[in-house]
């Protein structure tokens, strides 16, 4: 008996010692731990880099954690509001606006002020604004993306086109008559098509992502947001005639209906010549290198997005996209981090991250870099740079995306029509919107009491 | 006739039966044996041409699955531990202890045991959130222990103590913590067993909680972690499928080993309803 | 006391945070409360009000109903039929089939998930492929809106049939086999005697697994969460435990989370009061 209560006190003893350890371990260590939040590709890639980072630092360790981008913005937040945030996180910097606006970050204007290693002049200015919020920075703009077309050159060739369509009609007629080439001679089977050898799609558009269907609603000068940003502006007719075209694609046939969850591996469907098109952004340089067979890699291209037709320009608008390095201000080592922030801004080393996973510098001058400068594919981006676009910068921009995929869907499948969704999405967005259109009215408020006019 | 007819029908249905019940599972331990890529051949194997348990390493060394495997172990253990503890105390008191309301209380409890419990989650994160507790062990295991299916477990059990046992005890002049310790526990043990077992499962089994509290990796659940690791890992069909003969196998070993028990205990909280 | 400690960790860990929930409810407490508690608005029912004229909502409930009101009874029927083979004399081997009917009650639920969401895949999942032997085209389970649910519904049965049939057994054996003999000897034929005497005898089990049933399936949410990433296709597979999950951890809603939650709480009060008072009128 008495031996039973030892046992159950020792054992409760050892779990309590173990909830109250966790926090005590970090206290008891000699070295600075910065725990660095990746995602995806970039959070494998940047692991490589950090024994380097730890040689020119003794003292400092870094432990990377890799997030997946589909639970990426969740499992911030939650850190973030679990009171466990990261030190250092990368973050796509249309979050920026966000986790400043929920106070997650640290204001970096100082020590980009103080920095021998970095200046925001180094950076290209459109991506540069997109890390600042109510006035101060938040993030050093880590590398850039946009959107631009990969495509099997092979396949577009043997349908009459040699080079990549420039104009929205005649990228649909690429895309008619490649799809319309009938079935793929190949005998595997394919996850989109349901048979061996069936139906091959002309261009890849996973219905859970947005990106694509803003880029087309951009390129007609679709604002997004009305009202200063507080209400929604997609039943307009500038963005109601780019969801119409987007629709119709899928409608006709050209691109398969699938979201990226169902599609398991598009890499294979697209060295099958299931599809040869997709609308994507610089890391799949790293991954079509890796996951293409070598005999292929001589047959895909990647081409700036073609414009509308009476856009008379090209290339077409795409996103300003890319992540940021931010830190967080509940983290007790700022200092560590900053330096791990500069690091990896250094012009070598962002060249040489751009080699490791294909993301594209931010730093303007790692671009004249021989490994950059002279990738025939990485041309496209670089051409593409020069045209590209912000979206509104709210805090509530995730959501909104989110809910315009998944109103989309059901014209997509047939289930309803383009206009009736698109009001549908405005009537949400205003309502995710609500609170902003509150706080920023009530902000005037007190900026008209405080000022006594 | 019918009675020659039934004893064929009748095993063949069992076997039947008992092939659709066990065919996913099966081919979860044989893919999980297949070289990588193997399960996306066409027409689909069932069994792997050469059997290889190098999804099981990648597992352990690329993906530290061992580290969520102790956490589950730890969590699921330390929160059986509590569930016993409090549960016992409590059960033993509705059952023979006198007090005032008594009835009244336990079919309180009763009643709540309907409430479902991801309504009180939100609240509760936030709560954990305030006194720092989210993202640790002890907010894992915590929440856990606050049940009441164990007290009304024991209770049942514990009514069958003849009390003159008790009351002689009251007698000599124990007390009362020293009767329960000496007396009545080692009466408890086949239910604290069955407790014991249906708290661990679950609480191994628990998939929101921990999804909600624990946002360190290095502190994820199996089955946490394994959610996790689908959102990366959606072509790597054999890989997925080793991670979830990981995430099963314990649980089942442990029931194959302690089933009495188990069915038990789920028998003596349902028909006696 | 006794009752003390493990009371104390109910009323905190659980009762507390109920009242907090609805309390919750009656904000609009979000993401920019986080970050400043200032940002807290009382807003009344107004939640309320957004949640019932939502779409989502109405979705979310078509589709906890069916998995529900389809799932259940499947569950249960499954589980009566396998009980009646188990208990029956041409049975063999007992313990051995009744091991295995309950062996994926115990599997993690979401480790089964992802078994199932590969068996589901239209060209490799072996579901398919069987179909496909036996002439059926193969069916994109997972990714038509008309076939997800379904498919979920067949994981829960398969998971859960188990459960009910150990309970059914004991249920079952509890019946005086003296009651089928003089019904017998009366001339009654299997069918008279399935209903006029098992299923009476055995409706306090039935009423037991109805409930549980109920409140488990009204709660699901790993099984679309994990197989169809949250909800979709068209969100046929999302369930109101899922909405609530993405509102409030996801959108950080939590005002308008709590709300969804105590809509759920106050549905499934009232589907176990409504089979209470069947039962009971039923006379059992």
């Amino acid at each position: 008996m008495a031996r039973a209560r030892v046992a159950l006190g020792v054992a409760l003893l050892a779990a309590g010692l173990g909830a109250c350890t966790e926090g005590g371990t970090r206290s008891r260590e000699r070295d600075h731990v910065v725990r660095f939040w990746g995602l995806g590709r970039e959070g494998e890639v940047v692991k490589d880099l950090v024994p380097e980072f730890e040689r020119e630092n003794p003292g400092v360790r870094v432990v990377v954690q890799q997030i997946p981008w589909t639970a990426a913005h969740e499992k911030l937040l939650t850190g973030f509001v679990g009171g466990s945030p990261p030190d250092l996180a990368q973050l796509g910097n249309t979050w920026i606006p966000e986790f400043a606006a929920i106070g997650a970050l640290e204001p970096l204007d100082p020590r980009v002020a103080a920095s021998r290693a970095l200046a925001p002049g180094d950076y290209f200015e459109g991506i540069w604004k997109t890390n600042a919020f109510a006035g101060a920075t938040f993030g050093i703009p880590w590398y850039v993306d946009t959107r631009v077309l990969f495509y099997r050159a092979d396949l577009l060739a043997a349908a009459g086109y040699p080079e990549a369509p420039r104009t929205w009609s005649a990228w649909r007629e690429a895309m008619v008559k490649i799809a319309g080439a009938g079935a793929s001679a190949s005998t595997n089977a394919s996850a989109i098509t349901k048979e061996p050898g069936g139906k091959r799609f002309a261009i890849l558009l996973p219905t859970n992502e947005w990106e694509q269907v803003t880029i087309f609603g951009l390129q007609r000068h679709s604002a997004l947001l009305a009202d200063g940003d507080t209400r929604g502006a997609f039943s307009a007719p500038a963005f109601a005639g780019a969801a119409a075209w987007y629709v119709g694609l899928y409608r006709d046939g050209l691109a398969p209906v699938v979201s990226y969850t169902q599609l398991g591996n598009p890499y294979q469907e697209f060295s099958r010549g299931y599809i040869a098109m997709w609308i994507t952004g610089p890391w799949n340089l790293g991954e079509f290198r890796r996951r293409l067979p070598p005999e292929l890699q001589d047959t895909w291209m990647t081409a700036p997005v073609p414009a509308p037709d009476d856009a008379g320009e090209y290339p077409g608008y795409s996103l300003a996209g890319g992540s940021s390095l931010a830190i967080f201000r509940a983290s007790r080592e700022k200092d560590a981090a900053w330096r791990l922030v500069e690091f990896l801004s250094r012009p070598e080393i962002q060249s040489r991250f751009y080699g490791m996973s294909g993301d594209l510098p931010a730093r303007r001058v790692s671009w004249d870099a021989p490994a950059l400068a002279g990738d025939s594919k990485a041309k496209a981006f670089r051409d593409q740079l020069s045209r590209v676009t912000p979206l509104p910068r709210v805090p509530e921009w995730e959501q909104i995306a989110q809910k315009l995929w998944e109103d989309l869907e059901g014209p997509i499948r047939g289930r309803a029509s383009v206009a009736d969704s698109l009001r549908r999405v405005d009537a949400d967005v205003d309502r995710i919107l609500e609170k902003r259109r509150w706080m920023l009215a009530r902000a005037k408020e007190r900026g008209r009491e405080a000022g006594g006019r | 006739m019918r009675r020659g007819w039934s004893s064929v029908l009748v095993p063949a249905a069992l076997v039947a039966g008992s092939v659709l019940a066990l065919t996913p599972l099966v081919w979860m331990v044989s893919a999980s044996l297949m070289r990588p890529g193997e399960a996306s051949e066409f027409p689909p194997p069932f069994w792997p041409s050469r059997p290889t348990l190098g999804n099981y390493v990648e597992l352990f060394t690329r993906l530290s699955l061992g580290r969520a495997l102790a956490n589950s172990l730890l969590i699921a253990s330390a929160t059986t531990l509590g569930v016993l503890l409090l549960n016992s105390m409590a059960g033993y008191a509705f059952a023979k202890l006198r007090f005032g309301g008594r009835e009244r209380l336990f079919r309180i409890l009763v009643a709540a045991l309907v409430i479902p419990a991801p309504v009180a989650m939100l609240p509760l994160f936030l709560m954990l959130r305030s006194v720092g507790l989210v993202n640790t062990y002890l907010g894992a295991i915590l929440p856990g222990t606050a049940g009441i299916l164990g007290i009304f477990l024991i209770r049942q059990f514990a009514r069958s103590i003849p009390d003159d046992v008790l009351d002689a005890a009251r007698l000599e002049g124990a007390g009362e913590l020293r009767i329960y310790w000496t007396i009545v526990l080692p009466l408890l043990r086949p239910v604290l067993a069955t407790l014991a077992i249906i708290t661990f499962l679950a609480t191994w089994n628990d998939f929101v909680w921990p999804l909600v509290v624990l946002t360190d990796e290095s502190r994820y659940t199996l089955p946490v972690a394994l959610a996790s690791l689908i959102g990366e890992h959606v072509p790597d069909t054999e890989l997925m499928m080793a991670g979830s003969v990981l995430t099963v196998l314990p649980v089942l070993l442990l029931f194959l080993l302690l089933q009495k028990q188990y069915i038990q205990g789920i028998t003596l909280g349902g028909v006696k309803e | 006391m006794f009752l003390a400690p493990g009371l104390t960790a109910i009323l905190v860990l659980f009762l507390v945070p109920i009242a907090a929930a609805l309390l919750l409810s009656l904000t609009d407490f979000d993401i920019y409360a986080l970050g400043d508690t200032a940002n807290v608005r009382f807003v009344g029912l107004r939640n309320y009000a957004r949640l019932l004229a939502d779409p989502l909502l109405w979705k979310a409930m078509r589709n906890t109903a069916l998995f529900l009101f389809v799932g259940g009874p499947l569950t249960i029927g499954v589980a009566l039929a396998a009980a009646l083979l188990l208990q029956s004399r041409a049975a063999r081997l007992r313990g051995l089939f009744r091991t295995i009917f309950f062996a994926p009650y115990v599997t993690t639920l979401v480790a089964v998930a992802v078994v199932f969401r590969y068996l589901y895949h239209p060209r490799f999942g072996l579901i398919d492929h069987a179909l496909g032997r036996l002439g059926v085209p193969p069916i994109d389970w997972l990714g038509d809106p008309r076939w997800a649910m379904p498919a979920i519904i067949l994981l829960a049965v398969w998971k859960n049939f188990g459960y009910a049939t150990i309970l059914l057994v004991a249920g079952l054996q509890a019946i005086p086999e003296s009651l089928y003999e003089a019904a017998r000897l009366e001339g009654a034929g299997w069918w008279q005697l399935f209903r006029r005497i098992t299923i009476p005898l055995l409706s306090p089990t039935l009423l037991f697994l109805g409930v549980l049933t109920t409140i488990g399936y009204f709660q699901f949410f790993a099984e679309p969460y994990v197989m169809t990433g949250g909800g979709g296709p068209l969100n046929a597979t999302l369930s109101v435990g899922l909405l609530m999950y993405k509102a409030g951890f996801r959108w950080w809603s939590m005002g308008y989370a709590a709300a969804v939650a105590f809509v759920l709480f106050v549905v499934v009060l009232g589907l176990t009061a409504i089979q209470f008072r069947l039962q009971s009128r039923s006379g059992a």
